[in-house]
């Protein structure tokens, strides 16, 4: 029994025994250099993260959508069809990079460079385990909101860098319904605030010990959640890239590689705002420790990730107007009831308690 | 201060666009999303079929049909042999005439299926479109056990049909009736009853009455509209006054109801090939013809209910092997009409909506 905590407590902590012994390689393990070597390392771990979410994620939407619609997927390459993003990703190096001719040139080129980079900005804040945030900051919240909302603007940079009608139309969607949803999206999270008193990813999991807050605020989690799928351009919201409509909107002139950034940036983003959602209303790493708790937290960023594909493959694609309906009528004023809500809750709460 | 002026966005949809069903060609003139105009451009699946028909005879000419409404192959080609035989004066055995019905009501659900899956699909509903296409299949099956195509079938000969269908088919068939109201209780769960799907189809396109009986709709679309119009009603061909059957009328005239119209006649058919499966005789498929087929001189029309309307054949014979002149009315070309009245100040995904709404089988629109 005692080896059995001592190895769970090993494997719990196993990534900072790792960085403690790489900063006891420095002469003083404080010292800039070693702040320095600590960040590089901490970058280069998000970056994997990323790329490697983005591999699994290409693959297990392709068998989720076959799931829901009957149908096999990709089954053909390698066991059970495991090597079918990288067969596609070798094939999107090897195509030709077509920059349309009247094209913004500039923009068209760096916007899939900018929104490659967002998710790893915005996982770089997240807590993985405890302690294990690669970059903690008091204002994670909102620093992650903030950040995830520049993709706005890549849309937008793309739609109209490309020169094509359906660019624009699909960019001109991305502004107005990004923009609309930011705003149910952060007003949702700050019921959480307000409990915890905290910006701080890490203080608010700290919080979350005996209970998660989706228990405490089940409203602002529906909230979050719809907010999210529209945030990310995820069905129903796909509108942005609805291919019925506008072809592929910002990404119809896109070929190869600078295509498949915005791939790698989407599914990114994903993984970003299921990693929130995690963190902020699930309880993050926080969980029995039978297991260790950077496990708990990816099982749980996988399961948010895996309703929004079952959402985005059973559900049709809503209307723009009905699109901002809902975000100005329906989940603005909710999210404003909530935090109402939440301020007489804590204030009941401290009343009766005798804070 | 300076008042910026906005300007009208022409949008070329077509005729390679994910949602434009085949080859059709839509000039949008957009304000924002809202949609000012529709100018309808066709003919870039034109292949000339009336013209063909007169350097061809009379039976070469039965897999062309097949090519009108792919959809729906076995339709055309029981409109263009029943229109002969009627030239000719032919009667045809009565288990053909049987198995006649059993494959058209067989065509018209396979036709609906698709275009239930269709309007799904135009709406991003991926799992609501595999779930139609998979019952689909079936029905493939069956006609690939009697005529050895699956879509394009050339299963009707002039004086009765090309094969008796074997053993496995009427088994196979039995289990697809029995699953029939389990398959659209599927479909009615994964999209009709959605609630965005019901926000982006209902109270959208409206086609009146008046409007659709003005502009000569025909199918699921006048029915969808309260007009209670069915050929197989009005003008009995074939055997079908010998069957029970309701023929459906909805009263939204909207997008939602011209598309589950199809589910209401998916369930009329069903019935219709019970009726037909419980009472077919044995006996011939082929009535005698001639080997060399040579109407008399004169002209006839005949039309056929086919699932997406009135489908028509007009011939003029002048006595030799080909016909003088063939001409097809063909059913969604003229219902195609309505989408430039119909669509004007709707949000540009509500056009997408309302042209899937149509069923619009682009071989049949521009033959």
């Amino acid at each position: 029994m005692e080896t059995l905590n001592y190895l769970l407590e090993t494997l719990n902590n196993l990534f900072l025994i790792i960085a403690d012994a790489i900063r006891g390689l420095f002469a003083d393990p404080q010292s800039v250099w070693a702040n320095l070597t600590m960040n590089v390392i901490n970058f280069i771990i998000v970056v994997i993260i990323v790329v490697l979410a983005a591999l699994i994620l290409i693959l297990l939407e392709r068998k989720v959508a076959g799931w829901t619609s009957q149908r096999p997927g990709p089954n053909r390459l390698g066991p059970r069809g495991w090597f079918q993003t990288i067969a596609d990703a070798l094939k999107l190096m090897g195509k030709e990079d077509v920059t349309p001719a009247g094209a913004d040139k500039l923009i068209f080129k760096i916007a899939p460079m900018i929104i490659f980079c967002l998710p790893m900005m915005t996982l770089a804040v997240i807590p993985y385990g405890k302690d294990m945030a690669p970059i903690n900051i008091d204002l994670g919240i909102l620093y992650f909101v903030a950040i995830s909302s520049i993709s706005t603007l890549c849309f937008l940079m793309a739609g109209w860098g490309s020169n094509n009608k359906y660019s624009l139309l699909g960019g001109m969607r991305a502004v107005a319904q990004m923009i609309s949803y930011e705003i149910p999206l952060l007003f949702s999270l700050l019921g959480v605030v307000m409990i915890t008193q905290s910006f701080n990813l890490g203080v608010i999991v700290e919080a979350q010990g005996t209970i998660p807050f989706i228990v405490l605020q089940p409203l602002a989690f529906v909230i979050f959640m719809i907010a999210g799928l529209a945030e990310l351009n995820r069905a129903p919201f796909d509108l942005v890239e609805a291919d019925q409509e506008v072809v592929a909107g910002p990404f119809t002139e896109y070929t190869g590689l600078r295509w498949g950034l915005f791939f790698l940036g989407e599914y990114g983003n994903m993984t970003a705002m299921s990693a929130l959602a995690a963190t902020v209303f699930l309880g993050g790493w926080q969980g029995p420790a039978i297991l260790p708790g950077y496990v708990w937290f990816f099982m749980k960023v996988g399961v948010m990730i895996f309703m929004m594909m079952w959402v985005r493959w059973t559900f049709p694609r809503i209307r723009i107007d009905h699109l901002m309906h809902l975000a100005w009528k329906v989940l603005l004023p909710l999210s404003i009831v909530n935090i109402l809500l939440t301020g007489l809750g804590i204030y009941i709460y401290r009343f009766v308690m005798g804070g | 201060m300076s008042i910026e002026k906005t300007e009208e966005l022409i949008l070329n949809m077509g005729p390679q666009h994910p949602s434009m069903h085949g080859l059709f060609r839509m000039v949008v003139h957009l304000a924002g999303e809202t949609v000012t105009n529709i100018e309808p451009k066709l003919g870039y699946l034109h292949r000339g079929m009336e013209k063909l028909a007169e350097s061809r005879t009379y039976s070469q000419f039965i897999p062309y049909t097949d090519r009108l409404d792919y959809l729906a192959s076995p339709h055309n080609n029981w409109a263009y042999v029943q229109t002969v035989e009627k030239l000719m004066g032919v009667e045809i055995p009565e288990r053909a005439e049987y198995l006649r019905v059993i494959f058209g009501e067989l065509a018209r659900i396979a036709s609906h299926q698709v275009c239930i899956a269709s309007t799904a699909l135009d709406m991003a509903g991926w799992s609501a479109w595999s779930y139609a296409f998979r019952d689909r299949e079936r029905i493939c099956d069956m006609y690939e056990m009697t005529a050895g195509s699956r879509l394009t079938v050339n299963i009707m000969r002039i004086g009765g049909m090309s094969a008796e269908p074997p053993e496995e088919f009427w088994p196979a068939l039995q289990s697809f009736l029995d699953d029939t109201p389990e398959m659209l209780e599927e479909y009615y769960g994964i999209f009709f009853g959605n609630e965005i799907a019901m926000g982006r189809l209902k109270n959208v396109g409206i086609l009146t009455k008046e409007m659709a009986e003005n502009l000569s709709i025909t199918g699921p679309v006048l029915r969808a509209s309260g007009v209670d119009y069915d050929v197989r009603k009005a003008e009995p061909y074939s055997i079908y006054e010998r069957f029970d059957f309701d023929v459906p009328v909805r009263t939204g005239c909207d997008s939602y109801d011209r598309t589950i119209i199809r589910m209401d006649e998916i369930v009329e058919s069903i019935k219709i090939i019970k009726q037909a499966v419980r009472d077919i005789p044995g006996g011939p498929i082929m009535a005698k013809v001639p080997k060399v087929i040579k109407p008399p001189v004169g002209e006839v029309y005949h039309r056929v209910e086919n699932p997406k309307g009135e489908l028509g054949f007009y011939i003029v014979s002048d006595g030799t092997t080909k016909p003088t002149r063939l001409r097809i009315r063909p059913a969604t070309f003229i219902n195609l009409q309505m989408l430039p009245i119909v669509a004007k100040g709707w949000k540009i995904q509500d056009v997408v909506a309302i042209f899937a709404t149509l069923d619009a089988v682009l071989g049949e629109v521009d033959k």
